[in-house]
């Protein structure tokens, strides 16, 4: 049960970073050559993975009890954000991440910008890493904690590259922008696991049984879901502006 | 020291987010667990409860700031019957 959400949640996370991180490196790619946009995501991938690298294992040899609490607190914080975030969007009162007008945002600046004459075109290099690795670190973090509380971070970091090549082998194919993608329905789902896993860890670390044990985790993750979908089931009753106040992120 | 401060700041939004109440609430949450746990009240009930009212709070104080405020509201419904009777 743990180790199915455990890639569950690690996998749908992974998607929605990646394909925004692939409308940037499509972005510069396709404007200014794919040879330094190329370097520059190799680059904020390996510094991704030598971060989860590191601090797995070191995470890993922690005592349980103690992980569990600062990581389930942790989850619990991180994870509120993202689910604050798809109940606006879901409620409409942000706006929606819209791939294809940030892929001609990224397209403009890129040709604004002039060429540098070494061999690497160090805007490419630089937008492409900068994408990447900001998109990454979210991914990572989840990697290095929910991986970390359950001891598998290997599985987690396996949910995270089965993603990235997905979304890598559909950004190639598509050779555009992966807008048709449910963005805030997936991140509204993984708000969910991490804020549930996020409780339970807590919980459990702060000194808790809770009654049934493990099998604890399916009423409380459904109790997540209801309570959210309820929110933005109220939130759409409030009548909203005509266009929502807060800047997507 | 500029870029520790934009190195903390970078940390502070990466996890706490857009609204830092939402995370103190968390965080307060989690403490009083800790607490009635050593004093051996078994309060599994606790932290869920306080997590979604936090969060209701949350979302609920971002859907009022959106609400058109009455004088805003009776001000667009007069402009629109103007436009009505001029158009």
């Amino acid at each position: 049960m743990h180790e199915f959400l455990l890639v569950g949640a690690t996998f749908l996370a992974c998607l929605v970073e990646m394909v925004e991180a692939l409308t940037i490196v499509l972005a510069v790619g396709a404007t200014r050559g794919w040879r330094s946009a190329l370097y520059g995501t190799y680059t904020a991938v390996a510094v991704l993975a030598a971060l989860v690298v590191t601090l797995g294992p070191r995470l890993a040899s922690l005592p349980i009890g103690s992980l569990r609490l600062v990581i389930g607190g942790l989850l619990v914080v991180f994870g509120l954000g993202w689910l604050r975030k798809a109940i606006l969007r879901a409620s409409r009162l942000k706006a929606f991440h819209d791939e294809q007008s940030i892929f001609e945002e990224q397209e403009r600046e890129a040709r604004e910008m002039t060429r540098s004459s070494s061999a690497v075109d160090w805007y490419s290099f630089t937008v492409a890493f900068k994408g990447v690795l900001l998109e990454g670190l979210e991914v990572a973090f989840i990697v290095v904690t929910f991986g970390g509380a359950q001891h598998s971070v290997g599985l987690a970091s396996a949910a995270a590259a089965a993603a990235a090549v997905v979304v890598l082998v559909a950004g190639l194919v598509a050779r555009r922008p992966l807008v048709r993608v449910p963005e805030n329905t997936l991140k509204f789902c993984v708000g969910v696991m991490l804020v549930t896993f996020g409780i339970f860890w807590a919980s459990e670390g702060a000194g808790i049984k809770w009654p049934g044990g493990d099998t604890a985790l399916v009423p409380l993750l459904a109790y997540v879901a209801v309570a959210s979908l309820l929110m933005v089931r109220l939130l759409r009753r409030t009548r909203p502006l005509d266009r929502p106040r807060e800047v997507p992120a | 020291m500029k870029y520790v401060k934009q190195f903390v700041l970078f940390c502070w939004d990466f996890v706490v987010g857009d609204d830092w109440r939402l995370a103190g609430g968390a965080v307060a949450g989690i403490a009083l667990t800790f607490l009635l746990a050593h004093l051996g009240r078994n309060a599994w009930w606790l932290l869920p409860v306080l997590i979604i009212a936090a969060l209701a709070l949350s979302v609920g104080m971002v859907a009022r700031r959106s609400r058109p405020r009455p004088s805003q509201a009776q001000a667009a419904d007069a402009t629109r019957q103007s436009r009505q009777h001029h158009g």
